[in-house]
């Protein structure tokens, strides 16, 4: 059990600030990657290194001279920090158009920041027709053309070939990792199993590939659990909060299993090696992608993936973690309510936002719902 | 003047098609063809040539918002478990699918929904809540949002290839056939409704201007949806020729002196729609700029630039374009301020609102105000706070005017 705890003690303490810093002292360029599905493996392709960006627990203040409030916090809180001078050492930050408010993200970071130049990132939404596919494929094409410029280099398919297997590996791992966080609960805490999975973001991935695959293999021997608290599978964009996940530690809830954006949802489903187009292959991944609000999903399968994990997982409830003022959120909430409500799978939903400091209204609603579970 | 006066005015004839539209919809339902849920800024030129009946829960959002029935119907879908934050016209619209009747204004209920996210994201994940709720097929055209001036020739052909899809499917559901050669014509009939819509809002650049720029977010449902056809096409024509006379004969529709010109930037605020136009009107302030003015125009004389013209409407347009629009307008039209309106339902809008606030500022020199405000939920709008900051800006209008500035 040491070796577990400083293992995950290690990915706790991966601070991202240290990571770009000691990139950039190494002669190394770094890309920032906002929210959803940006075509990360081409930065990795291209030598330099990818660094994602979700936002920090903090206080937006700079950033209301661009956005209004009503705009949610994992955007507030990436321009505050780059007009903060934060981001500076980036060479580059790729912005998609996945939600209405990512829209207007490249031009307020454009003139709000001004040292650290955009790299704009186009999805198709109809992504699963061949003209969707296509499309997307040409402009992560004109991604990979932005980088090249920037690294100074050109990106081989080669590379790009190389790039997608370590972050299929990286995938494989994560999705290893989190079936065996959830059968042993009493190892991994909700926290923990953030940790491990939020590392990534800022980590060489063949390094946190080896880190989670040695994790897995100290759980994997680990006894049945004795665990006997709830067990939950979250859904949403982001559950990162420390305050939130002490709140289910407290009160030995445990996540089995999730539909998070910045989770599961980004190693789900693996890039298919395409050798003679391997950017399109990154296009099929986004065609293949279920359950995420901000990518076009009109049989709302959303629901139907979320009771599966649900009763894959033997989870007793799902908390739905609903980042403040995310209206694809907002709207999928609620045919996919009754999808859950039908499905007699209990269902809690929990607004949370970066700047959120009292956390006592989301404890007693956590604590009410994790006493109806048990 | 015999023939003027017997001549329908463009007014009449503009809200004579305007409910002609909505019945031809009620129409085909009660003959039982498919009638069809339709976003605003899909290509009309499709369901138009095809004759396919649809109607628009946008402007079913603003008429009921303009009626009063704006906060009842959202706090209807709040109590369905939609968030507040949503937009109002979605809001208004959940609360219609659920209830089936709406004592303002009621719609056909659809057999299919036709969603194009050009304005927004919003309209996408709504009409996939409509599909479920409501269990019928959905239909969407993607227009990626440009980050560039120019239409690139890969957002064209993926543009097409789903207005191509669109229509396989839209044969399939109502039965009806395309005819490629009434496309062409509906698409000669299209321009030629936009060039007299354009040539109908010119004229705010006389002073006086010879309309209540008021009048455009009234006109603007039909230049958007109705465009199409020869009736829009001749009531475009019309008032612009009315608006024509009226600069020559230097009269207004505007009541009263117009002291002052500006800009409204954004939707109106349809249940504060009279007192946002009294705040201006009774001080004199008539709006001559508005993005509705150049910007529903959709001019193209190919295919490929009718794919590109549904991706430069506003909010799909790249920044810096939003943002000459805007100045261009301004310019030409001579405005002494502007208003802009933080709209509490459209993220994509307001997300850049405060930036474009400032650059048009700069670029155009003249003060500005920003208000809090809601296309069709009054609980966002401040009656206070709108008047205050138009009594403000009038105040520095009218010392610029002082100055000679």
């Amino acid at each position: 059990m040491a070796d577990l705890s400083t293992m995950i003690a290690g990915l706790k303490a991966i601070s991202p600030k240290e990571e770009l810093k000691k990139a950039v002292s190494a002669g190394k360029k770094v890309i920032g990657i906002m929210p959803y599905f940006c075509p990360e493996e081409l930065v990795y392709a291209s030598g330099m290194v990818p660094l994602g960006l979700w936002g920090a627990d903090m206080q937006a203040n700079e950033s209301k001279r661009y956005y209004p409030a009503f705009i949610c916090s994992i955007l507030h809180t990436v321009l505050e920090m780059g007009i903060k001078g934060k981001l500076n050492d980036l060479s580059g930050i790729m912005i998609p158009a996945s939600c209405d408010s990512l829209k207007s993200m490249g031009a307020n970071w454009q003139y709000g920041v001004k040292t650290v130049p955009v790299i704009n990132v186009s999805i198709a939404q109809n992504r699963k027709i061949p003209a969707g596919k296509e499309y997307t494929a040409s402009q992560f094409k004109k991604v990979r053309d932005e980088l090249s410029k920037i690294s100074g280099k050109e990106i081989t398919d080669e590379a790009i070939i190389d790039a997608i297997k370590v972050y299929n590996e990286n995938r494989k791992a994560l999705r290893e990792f989190s079936f065996l966080a959830g059968k042993h609960p009493e190892a991994i805490s909700p926290a923990d199993r953030n940790a491990v999975i939020k590392a990534g973001y800022f980590m060489d991935r063949k390094e946190h590939t080896k880190a989670v695959l040695a994790i897995s293999a100290e759980l994997a021997s680990l006894p049945e659990s004795s665990f006997r608290g709830a067990k939950v599978v979250t859904s949403g964009i982001l559950a990162d909060s420390p305050s939130l996940l002490k709140i289910f530690e407290d009160l030995h809830i445990a996540v089995v299993d999730d539909q998070i954006a910045h989770e599961s949802l980004n190693f789900r489903t693996d890039v298919p090696i395409i050798e003679s187009d391997p950017i399109m292959g990154m296009a099929e991944r986004i065609a293949e992608i279920e359950g995420c609000s901000v990518l076009f999903d009109p049989g709302k399968k959303r629901g139907q993936e979320l009771v599966k994990l649900a009763q894959d997982a033997g989870a007793d409830g799902i908390i739905w973690i609903m980042t403040k003022f995310c209206d694809p959120e907002e709207y999928d909430y609620v045919p996919v309510k009754r999808m859950i409500d039908k499905a007699g799978i209990p269902l809690l939903a929990v607004e949370v936002d970066r700047q959120m400091v009292n956390y006592e209204q989301a404890r007693n609603a956590i604590e009410a719902f994790s006493e109806t579970l048990c | 003047m015999p023939d003027t006066v017997e001549k329908k005015s463009a007014k009449v004839k503009l809200r004579e098609l305007q409910d002609k539209i909505a019945q031809d919809a009620w129409d085909a339902k009660n003959r039982g063809e498919k009638v069809g849920w339709c976003a605003s800024n899909f290509p009309q030129e499709i369901t138009t040539t095809m004759g396919i009946a649809v109607v628009y829960p946008e402007n079913m959002g603003a008429a009921v918002g303009a009626k009063g029935g704006g906060q009842r119907m959202c706090e209807y879908a709040e109590g369905m478990g939609y968030s507040g934050d949503l937009c109002s016209y979605s809001r208004i619209n959940f609360a219609y699918a659920d209830l089936k009747k709406c004592e303002e204004l009621e719609i056909p209920f659809p057999d299919f929904l036709l969603c194009c996210n050009n304005i927004c994201n919003c309209m996408m994940k709504w009409y996939e809540n409509l599909a479920i709720e409501l269990d019928i097929p959905l239909l969407m055209i993607d227009i990626p949002h440009l980050t560039k001036e120019k239409c690139d020739p890969e957002r064209i052909k993926y543009i097409r290839a789903q207005f191509d899809d669109c229509i396989r499917q839209l044969e399939e559901i109502t039965g009806k056939k395309m005819d490629y050669d009434k496309l062409n014509e509906v698409m000669a009939v299209s321009q030629r409704s936009s060039k007299a819509w354009l040539r109908a809002v010119s004229y705010m650049s006389a002073t006086p201007s010879p309309f209540s720029g008021f009048d455009i977010f009234n006109n603007m449902a039909v230049a958007c949806v109705g465009r199409g056809t020869p009736e829009a096409a001749e009531a475009f024509e019309a008032l612009a020729d009315e608006y024509e006379e009226l600069v020559k004969e230097g009269k207004s529709t505007f009541k009263g002196e117009e002291k002052y010109r500006v800009l409204f930037e954004g939707i109106a605020c349809w249940s504060n729609l009279k007192f946002t136009y009294k705040a201006l009107q009774s001080r004199g302030v008539n709006v001559t700029a508005s993005i509705y003015g150049p910007a529903f125009s959709f001019l193209y004389g190919s295919m490929d630039e009718l794919m590109a013209a549904y991706a430069y409407v506003p909010n799909s347009n790249c920044f810096e374009k939003e943002v000459s629009l805007r100045v261009i307008d301004a310019r030409k039209n001579k405005v002494d301020g502007a208003v802009f309106h933080m709209n509490r339902s459209c993220k994509n809008w307001s997300g850049k609102l405060y930036e474009m606030e400032r650059q048009f500022k700069e670029q155009t020199g003249v003060p500005t105000i920003v208000f809090d405000g809601d296309q069709s939920d009054p609980r966002a709008f401040s009656e206070a706070q709108y008047d205050t900051r138009v009594e403000a800006l009038v105040e520095i209008m009218e010392q610029n005017k002082k100055e000679g500035k």
